[in-house]
């Protein structure tokens, strides 16, 4: 697409054609070209062949998954009762897809008018992250038709995990709501925004609650497992502290991310208002990230220090807690403080993604590796693999369907 | 019953989140450090490690009870004590068997150890407690019982249980679901009967009775043969208590049971956050909207600079 905007191809940008006439709404979603271009381009995309690989061969064994059972496509162990699909598809994707409270907070709420042009990526990436959280999340449930049974049906309030869902479940429809206006343009329904706006800093909120609570109690999930998580991950009283404050800066530094692949892969899209200012605001979140950063490593380091938990630092778990602290919090911080301190958007987006790395390696520890550390160590079964690299596939295929056609990259152009 | 507070406290607290309708959920108090200690007349199982010759009896009688399938190795079969699962573990309770017999060699004792496991029928379970469906239940009588109608299988419960006791029907794909020892309450304790393994014991290995007179026995037991058992009663205070109980003349850590569990149950570990949960839920608005306030009027200030 990037080649054809070069060759004088216009994307849809507004209701009205140059000629005067209105967009179909097939012909927006097919970008503006005939069906004939259109699948011109999309066959042409080499990103495209390997997606049809991943689908040709995940497809398939996501389908044996629900007619053959868990236990066909992961270790079906008794020890290990949570694998990949949740220890990436749920503690590793709602971290990283924080950004949408941090952007309507930071807009909406602190009136940080500047931040605009990203705000709208940062919502999209707030919600299609948990929308595809809970697709992993069905995935791995036993029995996915009951999900809304600790909803309506059987409640158990007083576990975290009720929390969870039903934070999970709230915020999702506040995420769906907050992004009610880019729809509404893009289909030409001003009305729905209009009320939007209306109820737009209850919205920003109750996003910020049902957001410290939930990213807080993915991590209190694990105090139930006092013991079977390495004491290197694991303190009771600050787990939740460690997971909320590691989510701010994961979902800034995973909105850095994806705003430099759009930089990349999808510079057709985004328009003058958002390129020219992106340098800008890249650095504007880095320097919340590295806030954020510092406080993590100091709460961090006092976990270490009220359960006294010195001594593990010199053994094998040790080095490798050392690796995910120096890799993934202490070299992005120092990156993202150069960085702002230099006016280096570049040095930033490095720094972003070592601390996306860092944040996905902390989940993974806490939820699988370190996870019964005094009995054995379990490798996820190859199919699992494959299942989660399927979901994951679709979670990009439709990021990028949307970034395509609704305004997130660029402004829609209202009627006069 | 600070227990019950702790629990109609949250509830509102939640359905208050849930409304984003958050006034007012702090009146109540997170519950101090006070355990649930169970009910005062539920029933236990005391078992003497000492006395266990290994015949696997009480698995046969399991299965028979609790109609499970029937195993690839007959009962009377000794070689499945030398079977390892991964990491060189005794094998342990699974879909198929709520109770199993692990075999430990202990250095210095002439015969080797025989250990009967199945769930503890905690006082204040760990399963029970992380369940955001309530699938689980302590019946007056002691049992922990789980219903299977309810459960979406999230298996929360498999990781928070410190016995590693609940296994689940991964093969099923319709209906999988967790599969553990219920204390045979629905055909015999509900009853007043004692479990099936427990009668069937050849050796009377297992005691059946309250378990406040259960933990007297077993203590009167150690102080008339000091020198043949170890002074604990495995399970009376571990996690808060359970109602199955162990004597031993070794020491437990020797043999397979985690002499570092604490004393406090399991969800006390949860409190700090579940405290957190109101505070977050009353202060935040206010906070947040009072930044929201400020932001605003710097705005408005900034304008009326650029005016005068
Ligand atoms: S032993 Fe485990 S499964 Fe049994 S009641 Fe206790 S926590 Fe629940
Ligand atoms: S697996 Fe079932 S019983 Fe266990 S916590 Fe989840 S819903 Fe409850
Ligand atoms: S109490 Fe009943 S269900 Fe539990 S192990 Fe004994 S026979 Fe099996």
């Amino acid at each position: 697409m990037n080649s054809l905007k070069s060759q004088g191809f216009a994307p849809v940008v507004s209701d009205l054609k140059k000629d005067g006439s209105t967009w179909t709404v097939k012909e927006k979603i097919m970008l503006g070209l005939s069906p004939k271009e259109y699948w011109a381009v999309q066959l042409r995309n080499p990103f495209n062949w390997l997606l049809w690989a991943i689908y040709a061969i995940g497809l398939p064994i996501l389908v044996g998954r629900f007619i053959f059972g868990l236990g066909w496509v992961t270790h079906s162990s008794y020890d290990y009762p949570w694998g990949l699909f949740l220890g990436w598809g749920l503690f590793v994707m709602v971290p990283l897809s924080a950004s949408g409270f941090m952007m309507g907070t930071t807009v909406e709420l602190f009136g940080r008018k500047d931040f605009k042009p990203i705000e709208r990526l940062g919502l999209l990436n707030g919600l299609l992250g948990y929308t595809f959280a809970v697709m992993f999340l069905q995935v791995d449930l036993g029995q996915p038709w009951r999900l809304i049974y600790p909803m309506f049906v059987s409640l158990g309030p007083a576990a975290v995990l009720f929390l969870v869902a039903w934070h999970v479940a709230t915020y999702l429809s506040c995420q769906v709501a907050e992004l009610v206006p880019a729809f509404s343009e893009w289909m030409g329904f001003p009305k729905a925004k209009k009320f939007i706006k209306s109820i737009v800093l209850g919205l920003t909120v109750a996003g910020i609650i049902l957001s410290t609570l939930h990213q807080g109690a993915l991590g209190a999930l694990f105090t139930y497992a006092p013991g079977k998580v390495h004491p290197l991950w694991y303190s009771s009283p600050f787990q939740w502290l460690h997971f909320f404050v590691s989510a701010v800066f994961a979902g800034l530094s995973m909105l850095i991310v994806v705003s430099t692949l759009t930089k990349w892969f999808m510079r057709w899209r985004c328009d003058e208002n958002y390129l020219n200012n992106l340098s800008k605001l890249t650095l504007g979140l880095a320097k919340g990230a590295s806030l954020a950063l510092i406080t993590y490593l100091v709460i961090k380091i006092i976990g270490i220090a009220h359960d006294n938990n010195w001594a593990y630092l010199l053994t094998g778990w040790g080095a490798w807690f050392m690796f995910e602290m120096v890799v993934g919090v202490i070299l992005p911080l120092i990156f993202y403080t150069m960085a702002v301190r230099n006016s280096n958007a570049s040095l930033a987006r490095f720094a972003a993604f070592m601390a996306v790395f860092g944040l996905a390696l902390n989940r993974l520890n806490t939820a699988l590796i370190s996870f019964n550390w005094q009995l054995y160590q379990e490798l996820p079964h190859w199919r699992e693999v494959v299942i989660v690299v399927t979901v994951y596939a679709t979670y990009i295929v439709v990021y990028r369907a949307v970034l395509a056609r609704m305004p997130i990259l660029y402004t829609w152009k209202e009627k006069k | 019953m600070k227990k019950l507070n702790r629990r109609s406290f949250l509830k509102g607290g939640l359905a208050g989140g849930a409304a984003i309708a958050a006034v007012g959920t702090s009146k109540q108090a997170v519950a101090g450090t006070h355990n649930f200690g169970g009910y005062p007349d539920s029933m236990g199982v005391l078992v003497d490690l000492t006395k266990c010759v290994g015949c696997r009896t009480c698995e046969a009688a399991c299965n028979k009870e609790q109609a499970l399938p029937t195993p690839d190795k007959p009962f009377d079969d000794p070689s499945v004590f030398e079977e390892r699962r991964e990491g060189g573990l005794p094998r342990r309770t699974t879909e198929k068997a709520y109770t199993v017999v692990q075999k430990y060699d202990v250095p210095g004792r002439e015969h080797p150890l025989f250990r009967k496991v199945q769930c503890n029928h905690c006082n204040e379970p760990a399963c029970l407690t992380s369940c955001f469906v309530n699938a689980y239940k302590k019946t007056p009588e002691g049992a922990v019982i789980y219903d299977k109608t309810v459960c979406v299988g999230c298996r929360t419960c498999m990781i928070a249980c410190p016995f590693y006791i609940p296994a689940y029907s991964y093969s099923s794909a319709i209906n999988p679901v967790v599969k553990k020892c219920i204390m045979c309450y629905d055909t015999r304790l509900k009853f007043g009967r004692p479990p099936a393994c427990v009668e069937a014991c050849p050796q009377e290995v297992m005691t059946f009775g309250k378990r406040k007179d259960l933990l007297k026995l077993a203590h009167q037991r150690i102080s008339e043969k000091p020198d043949k058992y170890v002074d604990q009663v495995y399970g009376e205070n571990e996690v808060g208590g359970t109602a199955w109980l162990y004597m031993s003349d070794v020491p437990f850590d020797k043999i397979g049971y985690d002499n570092h569990l604490g004393t406090q149950p399991i969800i006390s570990y949860v409190k700090e956050f579940l405290a957190m949960v109101p505070m977050v839920l009353t202060i935040w608005p206010a906070l947040f909207t009072g930044f929201h306030l400020l932001s605003n009027r710097k705005d408005a200030l900034k304008n009326d600079d650029n005016k005068s």
